[in-house]
């Protein structure tokens, strides 16, 4: 490219560099000829209700046929990992969690098995620990891939799903409150374990879940699979084949409706998934009716992990024995949300000074990692969501960089979007499942 | 060891003052001497009467492993060797930790080592999991690294490549002709480090806006506070904040 309608370019010693500010809407419309050119330009975002959040879209259009599409990201961009450099390590599971605020408990986990195996811990986690993360990111993808169903139908006019989608996963937001304190942002798998025990209520939940959704999701099935307009909407839309998926990055549900049984869970097992019976769906066709099949599908198989860890529930402890890593206060929730309990609160104040010093030193200082650096992938709703950290030695990440699924797999919109129709822009890139906030960090 | 005042200015940003505990005078070592090793409280001089801010803590050094490195990677060097002719040339150095392997690529023949790595039939790493770039300030000169995680789906493997640039001349080829999934991940390390990936079709920022200055993961990046509506108070950026380290 040489000279350009959408950026004004400036020569510097680091290459050629284009700046687009917004606001350059003139200066792209005086760029086509409207009499002699086919071609129309439209800017799509980054608020727009079809976009899956703050995602611009520029497209250029030749009737209804999209001849380029360009994504521009960046809206969400909060520096979580620049911050998390300055928190403890303890703390950082408070900023992951919010990157991808759809799969919180993914990143939570993703960055405590990144930090246990930089500290050697990975074999020291508990049974129950690990089970109890099995579970609750198995929920988790059943909660994600349901807001994936509602928000693709209401991108595609079936309203009617969207509010069934949000109400189950209300449900799942409730049982993740009973045992975490709060709907989202939930900071509950720490490095070392997890922040508390999964209390009776919960358990009772989450059975009642389980035996209410096998007949949401025949209502759903019901109202979607059979029905013209979300057929047309979807078969043979927004095709991307195995080798496209492979040469851009795309892991997750798209890889596997294009036909390749890839899943981190199967192929490179963490958190015992190697011990637990379930399938991974797959879809011969690569198209967006072959991943709602496949999300529909996985809904089901995580069902059934959710059974099997709640079988293998045992009583025990959910930190590592290690006083010098574990988080040294019982948590507890009380009426105002989660904090320290208040039989531990009497004895650093008022029987052990060790105590007290003891909690003092690893709640403000935090715990030393050996210096190094690991790679972590797990395979959250969305795909391959991987973790590279390294530590310095000190009580504070030197550099953590999530490879975030949203980020990657939002590069093939470009190929799933051009020589289409503008319509189906919107079932391709909603059938990326882009999350945003996961997308822009 | 040099400290980040003694570096010019080229993030196109104001120099920052040193953070506390930045200038260990330690040697270089790996990972660099930073104020993670040093002291207790974060405070330097005269406000240190308890003595532990001279204390200094023991850390182990990442050494070059030797062989046999165990499991799969043996083969996935072996193929390497056999595969790549410019082996030995390309190769600065390999380490294996916490089970896994990095081989450590000389910057401007990373992306004939990729082409390789995705092509050959031992070798078969058809996915570029990850690219990212770390910022070892006060290692030595070439501070800035390149770490792409390469995955194998056909043998289900995974090796680290990493290549070292410096800030003075912080280029290497792209390897988006072989990966083009790197494409985005190019122009973040771009963006957050200023690692100008040569040959790359579109390198512009991508997350931060377009006339942004300076690249703000860059371990000497000023990080400024924030003023406060108190009497003129200002929330001290998080790196001049007393802390417990």
């Amino acid at each position: 490219m040489t000279t350009s309608n959408y950026a004004s370019e400036r020569e510097t010693d680091e290459g050629r560099v284009f700046t687009v500010t917004g606001g350059d809407w003139d200066t792209i419309v005086s760029g086509t000829d409207p009499i002699n050119d086919e071609r129309i330009v439209v800017n799509m975002g980054p608020q727009h209700p079809s976009t899956h959040g703050v995602l611009r879209l520029i497209l250029e259009l030749e009737g209804e046929t999209v001849r380029e599409a360009r994504s521009v990201i960046g809206y969400l961009h909060t520096g979580i990992e620049k911050n998390l450099e300055y928190r403890n390590w303890v703390q950082g599971s408070t900023f992951v969690t919010r990157m991808d605020y759809l799969a919180p408990i993914f990143n939570e986990t993703a960055y405590a098995l990144a930090v246990e195996k930089l500290l050697g811990i990975t074999d020291d986690i508990t049974e129950r620990a690990t089970t109890i993360r099995v579970l609750m990111m198995e929920l988790n993808r059943i909660s994600s891939h349901l807001v994936w169903l509602a928000t693709t139908g209401m991108e595609l006019g079936a309203i009617s799903i969207m509010l069934y989608g949000f109400r189950e996963r209300e449900y799942i937001l409730d049982i993740f409150e009973t045992i975490t304190g709060l709907r989202m942002n939930h900071a509950y798998v720490r490095p070392g374990g997890v922040a508390q025990d999964v209390p009776d209520a919960a358990i009772v939940k989450i059975r009642e879940f389980l035996k209410m959704m096998p007949k949401k999701l025949k209502e759903y099935e019901d109202l979607l699979s059979g029905q013209p307009i979300w057929t047309e909407r979807t078969k043979n839309v927004a095709v991307l084949d195995v080798t496209g998926c492979v040469a851009l990055g795309i892991t997750g549900p798209v890889l596997r409706s294009a036909g390749l049984a890839w899943d981190l869970r199967k192929t490179m097992p963490y958190c015992g998934y190697e011990n637990y019976e379930f399938d991974v769906p797959t879809h011969p066709d690569g198209d967006v009716w072959g991943r709602y099949q496949v999300r529909l599908a996985e809904i089901r198989e995580s069902m059934k992990l959710v059974e099997q860890a709640l079988d293998r529930l045992r009583p025990g402890p959910v930190m590592v024995a290690d006083r010098k890593i574990a988080w040294p206060a019982q948590l507890a929730i009380g009426v105002d949300g989660m904090g320290n309990s208040l039989e531990h609160v009497a004895k650093i104040m008022g029987q052990s000074m060790e105590s007290l010093i003891h909690h003092f030193k690893l709640v403000t200082e935090g715990f030393r990692v050996p210096p190094g650096q690991v790679y972590v992938a797990i395979e959250a709703p969305r795909g391959e969501l991987g973790v590279h950290a390294v530590s310095d030695g000190g009580t504070r990440p030197y550099r953590v960089h999530y490879r975030e699924p949203s980020f990657v797999n939002l590069q093939a919109l470009p190929a799933m979007a051009e020589g289409g129709l503008i319509a189906d822009v919107i079932a391709g890139g909603a059938s990326l499942d882009p999350v945003m906030g996961g997308c822009d960090r | 060891m040099t400290s980040p005042t003694d570096k010019p200015n080229d993030g196109g940003v104001p120099l920052p003052v040193v953070p506390a505990g930045a200038t260990s005078g330690a040697p270089a070592e790996f990972p660099p001497a930073s104020p993670a090793g040093r002291g207790m409280f974060g405070n330097q001089g005269t406000g240190d009467v308890s003595g532990y801010g001279g204390l200094v803590r023991q850390r182990q050094p990442i050494e070059e492993a030797s062989r046999p490195y165990g499991g799969y990677f043996d083969e996935v060097r072996d193929a390497l060797e056999e595969a790549y002719p410019a082996f030995g040339d390309a190769i600065e150095k390999v380490v294996v930790d916490r089970g896994e392997l990095t081989l450590h690529i000389r910057p401007e023949r990373i992306a004939e080592v990729c082409q390789v790595m995705r092509d050959d039939l031992a070798l078969r790493f058809e996915l570029c999991s990850s690219v990212s770039g770390v910022d070892y300030l006060g290692a030595d000169e070439r501070r800035l690294h390149v770490v792409y995680l390469l995955t194998s789906m056909t043998y289900r493997r995974q090796v680290r490549l990493e290549a070292a640039v410096s800030v003075e001349a912080p280029h290497l080829p792209s390897v988006t002709a072989v990966y083009p999934t790197a494409d985005w991940q190019e122009r973040e390390a771009y963006d957050m480090f200023g690692i100008v990936f040569d040959g790359h079709p579109n390198l512009t920022r991508i997350l931060m806006p377009d006339d942004w200055e300076g690249h703000p993961q860059r371990k000497d990046y000023p990080l400024g506070g924030v003023p406060v509506e108190y009497k003129g108070a200002e929330i001290q950026p998080p790196n001049e904040r007393r802390s417990y380290q």
